[in-house]
């Protein structure tokens, strides 16, 4: 299982445009990906391909979330979700 | 009509040649002559039954593979809309799309199915439960839970494979036709795709008239049959003759060109309201936020008649705070220094249900507790929004005046002046559209300052016909006789209290040229209309001198039905040939 963490750069934090854009780069990908606010239990880590799973986390701007995926091509696919978590997506 | 996903219904186009030249009469509301394609309005998405079960030869596999098509094809129509749109428009869009799909709430519906139940009740449960998830979220997150019932009735619909709830979606301008309009219906009514407005029912101070009036747009409303037409349809459309005729010809298309150019041509208001004799009669605007009063500013207004103050609390589940009040009703003020703004208190109930104050289950709620009797039930709203104009007015130079809708008694309005008192308004006045106010004017004039006539209520009660329905579409117009008499003993009501307080209407008489001269002949004041009337207003008032107005009144009052009284003024007019029936 990969993991990465991501603070929150969007001023919104995680919802409107910068949760669009951030589901539909999942959608683009081969593996499954799953998110949670820092601190919680794995198990309770919501689908990232979901966008109302993703706004019922409430993560806000500054929040550290939790990145977790498995399988080929993982790690690569983690790090490019990262960089779309800590860009400013309302700075556009 | 066809669906997203092409399931198979007969594709009905306007080739259907049963209906050339057929021609639809109702009540014209807006003036206008134009040719266009038509699109119907769709039904409104109803419940799925509840409890209902999978159909006896569907399988749970079947419905779960129907649902989850009927989400993508809602998801891939939302995201076509998106591309169109810009701005906070296409942010919606885009993430409304990917709710459609969200294997989130398909997972939940589709859980349901392999128990049993129904694919359309199925997603109606699951979407309930993840609005209220959000609800329960508050701010950002609360308001989101709207977009998933939007989400839940284009799934249900595509899943029933009718068309999309919603005013329809088209590249290319089109004359919108539906059964009648509400408010929530035309809240997303784009002026630029929209041509002209036509409906089967309804009246004439329907709120589909009213939002026509204000955007300038051509509208019939009352034309019974009309929606029986097919999408596609190509129709001539006269808003002030108030008739639909199918396949135009070349006499139909002479007709729009020449409206065309007239349009064009109309002078704007110069911003005095004065009678050819110099009697002046200020012509004032009604608006609903500060956008309309920056624009009714810009047309030459000469200050707001009516501020509907609805635009603060609908679409809410708690009254707003004090501040947001404040700021809100500032925007209108700061668009008119110097100028009169009257704000009209809370106007909840029948047509404008509010779900923290208006009672939903109410038998006859035209007849309920709505506007100033919403204090009763729920006292506090009242004050507090009198403490927020007040303080809003404190910060602008605009003289404010207050006014309360649907007061029935001089008892009740002076308990509105004493609350104005103690908030600190000084210009407390009532709205007459209750029959009885307008019988009893003198004994409430001795309490308020003013009286401002709402007609289009004022004639639904004293004819006795509910403005939503077409049938008493006739009834329902204030060039009644009867409602002419109630207008007059306003006026006299003043005159008798001895101080000769002002008498305004702000319905949509007022917008009405011909009738307007009427209204300023039988004694009132001031008018207040949709900013796009000023300018049609102030050139058929410019025309006439005040003898000349009172004796056009006196010919309306004496007429033997609403249709002479309208005929007869009109005729006196020559005026209105130039400005376009």
């Amino acid at each position: 299982m990969s993991e990465r963490t991501a603070v929150i750069a969007s001023r919104v934090g995680l919802h409107a445009r910068p949760a669009g854009i951030f589901v539909a780069a999942v959608g683009e990908l081969p593996i499954e990906v799953t998110i949670a606010m820092a601190g919680e239990p794995a198990d309770d880590a919501m689908d990232a391909s979901s966008i109302l799973s993703i706004m019922s986390l409430g993560a806000s701007n500054g929040d550290t979330v939790v990145l977790r995926a498995d399988g080929e091509g993982a790690d690569e696919a983690l790090d490019s979700l990262v960089k779309i978590l800590e860009t400013d997506l309302d700075a556009e | 009509m066809q669906t997203l996903s092409g399931s198979s219904r007969p594709d009905q186009t306007g080739a259907d040649t049963t209906e050339t030249g057929r021609t639809f009469a109702g009540v014209g509301v807006s003036p206008g002559r134009i040719i266009g394609s038509i699109l119907l309005m769709p039904q409104a998405v109803s419940e799925p039954v509840a409890g209902e079960r999978l159909a006896e030869r569907t399988s749970s596999d079947e419905a779960s593979a129907a649902l989850r098509a009927a989400a993508k094809a809602v998801q891939v129509d939302l995201g076509h809309r998106a591309v169109g749109a810009s701005g906070a428009g296409r942010e919606v869009l885009e993430a409304t799309a990917l709710m459609a799909n969200d294997p989130m709430l398909i997972k939940a519906a589709v859980k349901l199915i392999t128990n049993g139940v129904s694919a359309e009740r199925a997603i109606w449960e699951a979407a309930a439960s993840v609005a209220e998830m959000l609800h329960n979220l508050g701010g950002y997150m609360a308001e989101r839970a709207t977009d998933v019932l939007d989400v839940r009735r284009r799934i249900v619909a595509e899943l029933r494979g009718v068309p999309a709830p919603g005013i329809p979606y088209s590249d290319t301008p089109f004359i919108l036709v539906g059964e009648d309009l509400a408010p929530a219906d035309t809240a997303t009514l784009d002026p630029a795709k929209v041509l002209a407005l036509v409906t089967s029912s309804g009246g004439p101070q329907s709120h589909t008239a009213i939002i026509a009036r204000a955007l300038g747009l051509p509208a019939v409303v009352a034309a019974v049959g009309v929606d029986g037409l097919s999408d596609g349809t190509q129709v001539f459309v006269d808003g002030a003759a108030g008739t639909i005729l199918v396949d135009p010809g070349a006499d139909e298309v002479a007709l729009a060109q020449a409206w065309e150019k007239t349009a064009a041509a109309l002078a704007t208001f110069d911003g005095t309201g004065r009678l050819k004799d110099g009697h002046l009669v200020p012509l004032l605007s009604n608006v609903g936020g500060a956008k309309d009063a920056v624009a009714a500013a810009a047309a030459g207004a000469q200050g707001v008649g009516l501020l509907r103050t609805e635009f603060c609390f609908l679409e809410r589940d708690t009254e707003p705070s004090l501040a947001e009040q404040v700021e809100a009703y500032r925007g209108v003020f700061d668009a008119f220094p110097g100028k009169k703004v009257v704000v009209r208190t809370l106007d909840a109930g029948a047509d404008k249900p509010l779900p923290f104050l208006t009672d939903a289950s109410e038998a006859n709620p035209a007849l309920g507790v709505r506007g100033y009797r919403t204090d009763f039930t729920s006292p506090g709203v009242l004050e507090r929004q009198l403490e927020a104009i007040a303080q809003a007015a404190d910060g602008t130079e605009a003289q404010v005046w207050v006014m309360a809708p649907m007061i029935s008694t001089a008892e009740e309005a002076e308990h509105f002046a004493g609350l104005c008192t103690v908030a600190g308004l000084t210009t407390p006045g009532v709205m007459v559209e209750v029959p009885s106010a307008a019988l009893t004017a003198a004994s409430i004039l001795e309490h308020v300052d003013f009286v401002s006539l709402g007609t289009n209520d004022l004639t639904q009660y004293a004819m006795a016909a509910d403005r939503q329905l077409g049938p008493l579409a006739a009834l329902n117009t204030p060039w009644q006789p009867a409602v002419l008499q109630l207008i007059r003993l306003t006026v006299a009501g003043s005159r008798d209290e001895g101080h000769d307080k002002p008498v305004g209407v702000c319905g949509e008489a007022a917008a009405d040229p011909a009738l307007a001269v009427v209204l300023v002949g039988l004694g009132v004041s001031t008018l207040s209309m949709t900013a796009r009337a000023l300018s049609a207003v102030g050139a058929v008032l410019a025309s006439v001198t005040l003898p000349e107005a009172q004796q056009l009144a006196a010919l309306a009052l004496t007429a033997h039905s609403a249709t002479d009284a309208r005929r007869l003024v009109r005729e006196k007019l020559s005026v209105l040939d130039d400005l376009g029936p």
